[in-house]
């Protein structure tokens, strides 16, 4: 039987067009991304310190997130806890209800997806309103963003204004991309200017000052909360460090490794509500710290790397999966290869076990991310536990594994055995129709060379010691 | 909610973890002339669109001659912040109508949102690294005149450049107090959302127009002949 992950990338690999645009993107971002650290040497330093900022953080979290909240809290915002999905929810519903509000402008916030925020809210005859462009073109398509920095990246232009003109019939029709972006601005205006609650992520919170830091390019996190009445920020635990000087090489590395930027248009430092003299900004700013699985993630000395993460979505735009199955093929949140260890961990591996397998292995995302966060070993990790706790719940290997593996050690076991099965396979390489189960309901299956590279190397001068 | 805090930070405090050093901060130094400082800035801004001029004292002169050629209708200003009396004094009859922006948000929102061409602001300094200006928004000069309207002019004094984001936090020791609201504003409002491609003027302003002064006076040369290491 094929599991529920298996139908959606093969769906997702069936889709062509989104395939098309996803490339397209990865691709570009790829080449931002490399014209933008062009000294190899000074991008290696600075992974080492993005790195070890961000241990000295895990490493004091309990500390540091004291600290932020005291600073928080003398600074003039409120700080609230939460376990999980449903106390996060029920957090923010209850602030919009104290102040009567129906609508809420959102900056983009991945960790709103994460409690599924916008389904709540609406639930409760909230209207959540994204104001960023590509969530907005998410919301409008009842989609779920396919990139954790490019929500709409599996959408083209035309995608995108057949969507608008449905939405927005009374607004000329057109494809190009200053047009449609026009018509978002327009659209969204009066929302800006009418919607008395704002809710945010945070990039970073620094312990230090109580700071939050917001990046964003499109002036719609900036206006989300500052011109609403109350500002709710929503942030994981793990994203506090403990200075503000830590902010220089983090968002360095950042807007660097997202998109080829050397920075944001905007970078957003918050440290309060408006003070008494101030003449505009929020009156409230409330700041949620969400645990959900983190925690526990943290415990695990080793798997604790993966709170590291800075969302700067670098190993998914390096990723040959994701390249190819795009976000929605992995069916969570967090998609690509920080999701595939990320949402293991926070769902569990009997949920999410899957999504370990979801990789070859290349190494391309330990390669790119800022803050080295070593995600084949964390793949490879999630799936050992997750076999040994195949084997806990249905004993030993099946008969037929057992057999393989026995035969592969046999003929592994010295250089002999090893040259006469490889010869005897590439001479009989015509006969090969080769089937290899799933392997092969999707791709070509594999030629076998003429000549094994161990001749060839042999051929070309090589010495076997 | 009590609850959650505590068992939360009961969780973490139970993990083992070793001790970490300090991270060292910065990577980053750059030893640019105070020239070169001005002109990576200058370069920065440029590269994404931001209308950069330099000018002398009769700044708001040609300040209001650019924006009437833009059909900008008016500027609106804090008239209590480091420039406002400058602007108001130098400011020609025929130029775009000056507004003063010193009332609560409360009482100005709709002629803000709908009715203003431009908004003024001085800033607190410069990036050159990044091609980034620096604003703490004030009483004076609060956090929406530089967000609303649809183009921003900020004028910024050619020896507040400094190299780093990093330098400038530390110079100016700001991990000691932290304005309500600070912002690094490189470039005008844009979104590469729809196929990766740059559009300008989203929700932000559409244009930046950056007014640099005083890049010949020799005086607050901090920066020339001063080499330093490059680690
Ligand atoms: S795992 Fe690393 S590369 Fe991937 S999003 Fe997080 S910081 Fe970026």
């Amino acid at each position: 039987m094929r599991s529920e992950f298996r139908l959606r990338a093969e769906r997702s690999l069936a889709s062509q067009r989104a395939r098309g645009n996803i490339r397209r993107a990865m691709d570009g971002l790829i080449l931002k991304r490399r014209a933008a650290f062009p000294d190899l040497d000074e991008l290696e330093r600075l992974r080492d310190q993005g790195q070890a900022i961000r241990d000295q953080a895990l490493a004091n979290l309990p500390e540091l997130l004291e600290r932020l909240e005291r600073r928080c809290a003398t600074n003039g915002m409120h700080v609230h806890w939460a376990e999980d999905a449903a106390e996060a929810n029920r957090l923010i519903l209850d602030i919009i209800r104290r102040h009567g509000g129906h609508a809420v402008l959102k900056g983009k916030s991945m960790v709103s997806e994460e409690i599924g925020l916008n389904a709540f809210l609406a639930g409760h005859d909230i209207e959540p309103i994204e104001t960023d462009l590509g969530e907005l073109i998410i919301q409008l398509a009842r989609e779920h963003p396919s990139h954790i920095v490019a929500p709409a990246v599996h959408k083209d232009r035309r995608e995108v204004a057949e969507l608008f003109a449905r939405h927005f019939p009374e607004e000329p029709y057109g494809e190009d991309i200053e047009h449609l972006t026009a018509l978002a601005r327009r659209m969204m205006r009066e929302r800006f200017r009418a919607t008395r609650i704002g809710l945010s992520g945070v990039n970073f919170a620094v312990a230090e000052t109580g700071t939050l830091c917001l990046v964003e390019n499109e002036g719609n996190g900036r206006l989300s909360t500052t011109a609403p009445d109350v500002h709710i920020a929503i942030t994981g635990i793990e994203k506090v460090i403990a200075r503000l000087e830590d902010l220089a090489p983090l968002l360095t590395l950042l807007t660097r490794s997202a998109t080829g930027q050397p920075i944001t248009t905007y970078v957003n430092l918050i440290s309060g509500p408006r003070k008494p003299n101030e003449l505009d900004g929020p009156h409230e700013v409330h700041l949620i710290l969400l645990d959900n699985g983190r925690s526990r993630i943290h415990a695990d000395p080793e798997l604790r790397a993966t709170l590291r993460c800075i969302r700067c979505g670098a190993c998914m735009n390096h990723c040959p999966v994701y390249h190819r199955i795009g976000g929605h093929g992995y069916g969570t949140v967090y998609p690509g290869p920080i999701g595939a260890i990320l949402e293991p961990q926070l769902q569990g591996l009997e949920r999410q076990g899957e999504l370990a397998q979801a990789s070859t292995l290349c190494g391309a995302c330990g390669e790119v991310c800022p803050v080295r966060i070593p995600i084949p070993d964390l793949l490879n990790r999630l799936r050992f536990e997750q076999a040994q706790g195949r084997a806990l719940r249905h004993g030993r290997r099946s008969g037929r594994e057992r057999f393989l593996w026995r035969l592969w050690s046999l003929i592994h076991a010295s250089p002999a055995s090893y040259r006469r099965i490889s010869g005897f396979v590439t001479r009989l390489r015509i006969l090969a129709r080769i089937r290899l189960g799933p392997w092969t309901r999707t791709r070509a299956a594999p030629r076998i060379a003429a000549r094994s590279l161990h001749v060839l190397a042999q051929r070309e001068g090589f010495r076997d010691d | 909610m009590t609850d959650a805090r505590d068992s939360i930070l009961a969780r973490l405090r139970a993990a083992r973890v070793d001790s970490r050093p300090e991270p060292s901060v910065p990577v980053r130094r750059f030893s640019w002339s105070r020239r070169e400082t001005v002109e990576r800035f200058r370069i920065g801004l440029e590269s994404v669109r931001a209308q950069v001029h330099r000018v002398d004292d009769d700044w708001p002169r040609m300040l209001a001659t650019r924006l009437r050629e833009s059909k900008v209708k008016n500027l609106r200003y804090g008239p209590d912040g480091p420039l406002g009396e400058e602007l108001r004094a130098g400011w020609p009859t025929d130029g775009p109508e000056l507004i003063a922006h010193d009332q609560p948000i409360e009482a100005c929102r709709e002629a803000l949102f709908t009715n203003t061409d431009a908004g003024f602001t001085s800033c607190l300094g410069g990036i050159a690294e990044t091609g980034s200006l620096v604003l703490w928004p004030s009483r004076a000069e609060p956090r929406l005149l530089s967000l609303v309207p649809p183009v921003h002019v900020v004028l910024i004094e050619a020896d507040r450049i400094v190299p780093t984001l990093h330098a400038m936090m530390s110079e100016q020791r700001w991990s000691e107090s932290m304005p309500t609201n600070a912002l690094l504003i490189s470039g005008p409002s844009k979104s590469a959302d729809i196929e990766q491609t740059l559009a300008y003027g989203v929700h932000g302003p559409e244009k930046l127009i950056v007014l640099i002064r005083g890049e010949d006076r020799p005086t607050g040369d901090r920066f020339a002949g001063q080499p330093e290491a490059i680690d």
